[in-house]
């Protein structure tokens, strides 16, 4: 009887523990504020990203950044005379959890998506927004998996081909090396994606690839081998086109094997300087891809810096930018195409695929940003360098 | 000179295996079961480690000791709580709440620590050596890992072979039943190697996050997997076939990764198990064991 009684107990704990889990991470889905009570008509706008996990800078960025430009409508008249509501959930950048989050948003009435964040989890979810006609825009996930197929998904940030093309470019004309090695996710599209451009474009413009070397996500924290066949074939310039947790082993394991070439992360480096305990002295000199730069001087950017600052703490990074972006593109297409929040899903969904190819729009991330029907956009990248623990943009 | 620094980073990758390896061969050898919560001990172990390096700022002799101290006792309680109840149920029952344990461990963690992963500071300040002209460096990280191994491996065979207890935890792993009718007090003798298991499994976490700094509530699971595989490479149940098992799996991961292709290093590592498994179905050390019907 004891024993039975001691196994209740610890299924007992087991269970709460699960459910526990649950429960935290549905508390911080919906801020009460967000949640639109008066049963007044508005447009639902949901959002999807990893507010927790690896990615977590991008996801909070993304969230954060969203609230202050639905604020900014709001208070200015909201868009045709309607006012927004705003819902983010977590995913934890897993494609199984961002289906969740996307079920529990059309639960709530979703509309228009603004997400998700990462590319493997945007793939899970832009096949089923195609599938319920949802018009969706997300603002980072770069794969070109994202948007095939799916007329309904468009890319605020650049696409991997056009950053994998763009980073090999860039390299080549500024002379930053000569001997490329690569590292990078082979369990990742976003990686991989981007790879394989980078690889294509490097040929054309003669920078010679030393080494190649691949990991995958079950085997992540270990690089010194990788970083010594770089290091053997003598590879001067690493291109990493990975997320920025594995990017601060990288830059730590290089530094502990006395390896120091030159860095050149793109747009999934942008966070690197908020890993909790990294050493940030390791990130001098780190090149990174980036429309946006927090110490740029116009009077938008300063404008949203100051205000994110105030509200979160801490420097935006570009993801953050390119969803506060995204809702000021949204509002624009909406307004272009005349809508009221009455339409069904399926004729938002299909009056904004039509609009957004008519926008074009000035925003933080970019001058005279336009979309193609692929849901790709076009506008310029730019590289920044991280000097004494901040970005500064090169030219 | 490249072979000699993937051979070292190897040693110091299979010296960490091994030492996880211990945890799950012992745990096997004498309460004839997988402990599959024993990679999650590991998280632990580092998270504590870290809590107290980060948080109180203690020098890193006392973080560990301070690790040591409390996953011993964690050991000790989650022994006393999931597993003795189920002595004399089936193997099956015991492993699935061994699996059950291992994911509470890691939503506990999830919701403690949360699941941002941390960069975690090298317990070992010291830079290491370059010998050759520089041409070959060996890191401060990779001398202590495969010393404090082989320490550890050497200090263990002696406690078995040598002491009251470790003579009882061999009575015990013979014949459980038998070792009762001569006095010997059995679940103590598991708790105890529950204890000296999760012990281990603090400087194995220290030390393994020391080398690949970066640490989460699933940090400890796939070098779990791996030193259950390398526990059984090197015949599960025996200390000295952990330690050949472990540093084996080791240099065979970063070998492969270096010569063959760094995307198929995990596939290569368990093709050579499988083949091991074929031809000694033991593992390397592991001894016959004749079922009586």
């Amino acid at each position: 009887m004891k024993k039975r009684l001691f196994s209740l107990g610890l299924c007992a704990a087991m269970a709460a523990s699960l459910f526990a889990g649950c429960g935290n991470n549905s508390s911080s889905e919906v801020s009460p504020e967000n949640v639109d009570t008066s049963g007044e008509l508005t447009w639902r706008i949901g959002g999807i990203g990893p507010t927790t996990g690896g990615a977590a800078q991008y996801g909070q960025g993304v969230m954060n950044a969203i609230q202050i430009a639905v604020d900014e409508v709001n208070a200015a008249g909201g868009i045709n005379g309607y006012q927004i509501s705003f819902n983010f959930q977590d995913d934890e950048a897993d494609p199984q959890k961002s289906v969740n989050a996307y079920n529990t948003l059309k639960d709530w009435g979703m509309q228009i998506l603004e997400g998700t964040v990462t590319s493997g989890a945007c793939a899970a979810v832009s096949a089923e927004t195609y599938n319920d006609r949802i018009f969706q825009l997300t603002p980072s996930a770069s794969s070109t998996s994202v948007t095939e197929g799916h007329d309904n998904t468009f890319q605020i940030c650049f696409s991997d081909p056009n950053q994998g093309t763009v980073s090999a470019d860039y390299i080549a004309e500024n002379a930053l090396g000569t001997k490329i090695g690569i590292i990078y996710d082979s369990s990742d599209p976003y990686s991989s994606g981007v790879y394989q451009n980078f690889a294509t474009e490097a040929t054309n413009v003669g920078l010679e690839i030393v080494a190649t070397e691949a990991f995958t996500a079950d085997n992540k924290t270990d690089f010194s081998t990788q970083l010594q066949k770089c290091k053997d074939a003598g590879a001067d310039l690493l291109f990493l086109p990975f997320y920025y947790t594995e990017g601060s082993i990288v830059l730590t394991q290089a530094n502990q094997m006395g390896y120091a070439p030159t860095m050149f992360g793109v747009d999934g480096f942008d966070g690197l300087l908020g890993v909790e305990n990294f050493d940030v002295s390791l990130a001098e000199g780190v090149y990174l891809l980036t429309p946006f730069a927090a110490d740029a001087e116009d009077e938008a950017t300063q404008s949203f810096v100051s205000k994110y600052e105030e509200q979160f703490g801490g420097t935006p990074n570009q993801f953050a930018a390119d969803a506060y972006d995204g809702v000021y593109i949204i509002k624009e297409a909406l307004e272009a195409a005349d809508l009221t929040p009455e339409a069904s899903n399926e004729e938002i969904c299909e009056a904004l695929i039509s609009a957004i190819q008519n926008v074009n729009y000035n925003g933080l991330t970019g001058e005279n940003m336009t979309w193609n029907a692929a849901g790709e956009v076009s506008k310029e990248p730019k590289a920044v360098i991280i000097q004494n623990g901040g970005y500064v943009s090169v030219q | 000179m490249g072979f000699l620094t993937y051979l070292i980073n190897g040693l110091s990758l299979g010296s960490v295996y091994a030492i996880i390896a211990l945890g799950y061969t012992m745990v096997y050898g004498i309460a004839k079961m997988l402990n599959f919560a024993h990679g999650d001990v590991i998280m632990v172990g580092a998270y504590l480690v870290f809590m107290c390096m980060s948080n109180t700022g203690s020098p890193a002799i006392v973080s560990i000791v301070i690790s040591i101290v409390c996953c011993t006792a964690l050991g000790m309680i989650i022994e006393k709580i999931a597993y003795k109840p189920l002595r004399r149920a089936t193997n099956l029952a015991v492993l699935i709440t061994a699996i059950g344990v291992s994911y509470f461990l890691q939503n506990m963690a999830l919701l403690i620590f949360g699941s941002n992963p941390v960069s975690f500071t090298s317990v070992i300040k010291w830079q290491g050596i370059a010998l050759a002209g520089g041409q070959l460096k060996i890191t401060g990280n990779a001398i202590i890992t495969i010393i404090t191994c082989l320490i550890i491996m050497f200090a263990l065979m002696w406690f078995v072979k040598n002491t009251k207890p470790g003579q009882a935890m061999r009575a015990v792993s013979e014949d459980k039943d038998a070792a009762v009718l001569m006095g010997i007090n059995v679940n103590a003798t598991i708790s105890l190697t529950f204890a000296i298991g999760s012990g281990l499994a603090a400087i194995a976490g220290a030390l393994l996050c020391s080398s690949y700094p970066s640490l989460t509530p699933y940090t400890g699971s796939m070098p779990g997997i791996k030193a259950f595989t390398a526990a059984v490479f090197g015949g599960i149940g025996s200390i000295p076939g952990a330690l050949i098992g472990g540093l084996l799996l080791g240099i065979i991961e970063i070998l492969a990764k270096a010569y063959i292709s760094s995307q198929l290093a995990d596939a290569i590592v368990f093709a050579v198990l499988i083949i091991v498994l074929l031809v000694k179905p033991t593992g390397i050390l592991g001894k016959q064991i004749k079922e009586k019907v």
